[in-house]
């Protein structure tokens, strides 16, 4: 991306707005995470559906927990990240510990979209207060509660953050958009929602062919007795689904 | 001396409270309402050190409103509750508020309900509480004559039962009584139940 001569003078500082009116670092950092890994989030009449690429698929790299990109904020909440990894840990982090305040303040879990928000005023902080570079990270928080019922918020470096129907994060993510608004239809099931977002992160991906060790997914629904529940999908049950949706052939 | 009641009927919840100014041996005021409507579906009845009583009760009103502004849905009343009794606790370790609670409220989802509060923060759901030197008259009589699924006319009736028993045992008993109520269409004020007026000099 070229930028105007002046512009060098505006950014090192994240508190300094250019000429222009904008804001480099933080226009920086969205442009690290149009390089990450792409996910995809679908809401569902019956739940939500978290779809993620997964960039690092060394042989070699022996990871910790199952899920490089999904990350589950409390037991009715969940997220996907796309940018800087590092950035993103600090976030979840800082998540986790709200919601768990507010259900110690309240005995409740916490609404949704105040959790969003939350983490998207902490995000905005760095984009005003301390000399400090803003968090490379973009979210998509899929959730449920019993005021508003399933939802999907994306939120990026600056703060922003806004409900969706379905939405796109990472490397291709206008692509995947464009996609997603083609194809989405209001009363979509939860099945629709992963096939639907298989066929459109197959399509917007690098690589020829999808496997489940470059995805991943998860989704958030209701038990038949009306609890909240994230499940991760596995990749011999992801697999068997991109053969079945016809993403991908079935090895010969 | 003190008596507050509340109980849960079919699909509402009634608090009582005596309105009585005592200090030492002396009645300051018998018209002083100590049942605050907390939000447009929420009452809280207070006993317990007069000043506690009013800073307390306003300080939560303000912070379920301030959560109201902020997010745009109400508290309900289990999370009110449990907020109140947070804030009563971390308050205990450092400059206790004297004070004791009926919250009563009625949400969408669960319907009427009533929680008991006390000065040392301890929270219990119930049908029917009390606190102060009326309890010891109010709690027999609703132990007495309370079943679930109460209507208006019958818990009503129970309470003035209670109002009875107190003016016509307790020494101490305060003249007048102030009776609220939280349906599905908010929290309001029912009734009084005066035996002395307040005189105004002309």
């Amino acid at each position: 991306m070229s930028l105007p001569k002046m512009s060098r003078r505006y950014d090192s500082r994240t508190t300094i707005f250019s000429p222009e009116g904008r804001l480099y670092q933080v226009e920086y950092a969205m442009e690290a995470i149009g390089n990450a890994g792409s996910a995809i989030g679908i809401l569902s009449k019956d739940g939500v559906v978290l779809v993620g690429e997964k960039k690092v698929t060394s042989k070699l790299l022996q990871t910790s927990t199952s899920t490089e990109k999904m990350y589950k904020i409390d037991d009715h909440v969940a997220c996907a990240v796309a940018g800087i990894m590092s950035d993103a840990n600090i976030l979840i982090n800082t998540a986790r510990v709200q919601a768990q305040r507010y259900t110690y303040a309240y005995q409740e879990p916490m609404p949704v979209e105040q959790l969003v928000q939350s983490l998207c005023d902490t995000k905005q902080g760095y984009t005003q207060f301390g000399g400090l570079r803003p968090f490379g990270v973009s979210f998509l928080f899929a959730g449920w509660d019993k005021n508003y019922g399933f939802q999907l918020y994306m939120s990026d470096p600056s703060g922003n953050y806004g409900g969706w129907k379905a939405a796109s994060i990472g490397a291709n993510n206008q692509a995947a958009q464009s996609i997603l608004k083609q194809d989405y239809k209001d009363d979509i099931t939860r099945e629709e929602a992963v096939q639907l977002a298989l066929k459109v992160l197959s399509k917007t991906m690098d690589s020829t062919s999808l496997t489940s060790d470059k995805l991943e997914l998860a989704e958030v629904y209701l038990t038949p007795s009306g609890n909240v529940k994230y499940q991760v999908c596995s990749p011999e049950s992801l697999s068997k689904k991109l053969v079945k949706f016809g993403v991908t052939q079935p090895p010969a | 001396m003190e008596c507050v009641f509340g109980l849960v009927g079919n699909g509402f919840a009634i608090l009582v409270a005596d309105t009585s100014a005592v200090h030492s041996i002396l009645v300051h005021k018998s018209n002083e309402d100590k049942i605050m409507v907390l939000d447009s579906h929420k009452l809280i009845a207070a006993s317990g050190e007069p000043g506690d009583r009013v800073q307390f009760t306003e300080f939560i009103q303000k912070n379920v409103a301030l959560y109201q502004f902020r997010n745009g849905i109400p508290l309900t009343t289990a999370a009110a509750a449990n907020f109140t009794r947070g804030e009563l606790a971390t308050a205990l370790r450092k400059s206790p508020y004297m004070v004791n609670i009926l919250l009563a409220g009625y949400d969408k989802e669960t319907g009427p309900s009533l929680y008991y509060i006390d000065y040392i923060a301890s929270l219990h759901k119930v049908d029917k509480g009390a606190f102060g030197y009326g309890s010891y008259f109010s709690l027999s009589m609703m132990d007495r004559h309370f079943h679930s699924g109460m209507s208006v006319e019958e818990a009503v009736d129970l309470v003035d039962k209670c109002i009875m028993e107190i003016r016509s045992r307790l020494v101490v008993a305060p003249p007048n009584f102030v009776i609220k109520i939280v349906d599905k269409d908010g929290a309001r004020e029912y009734a009084w139940r005066e035996s002395v007026k307040e005189t105004t000099v002309s």
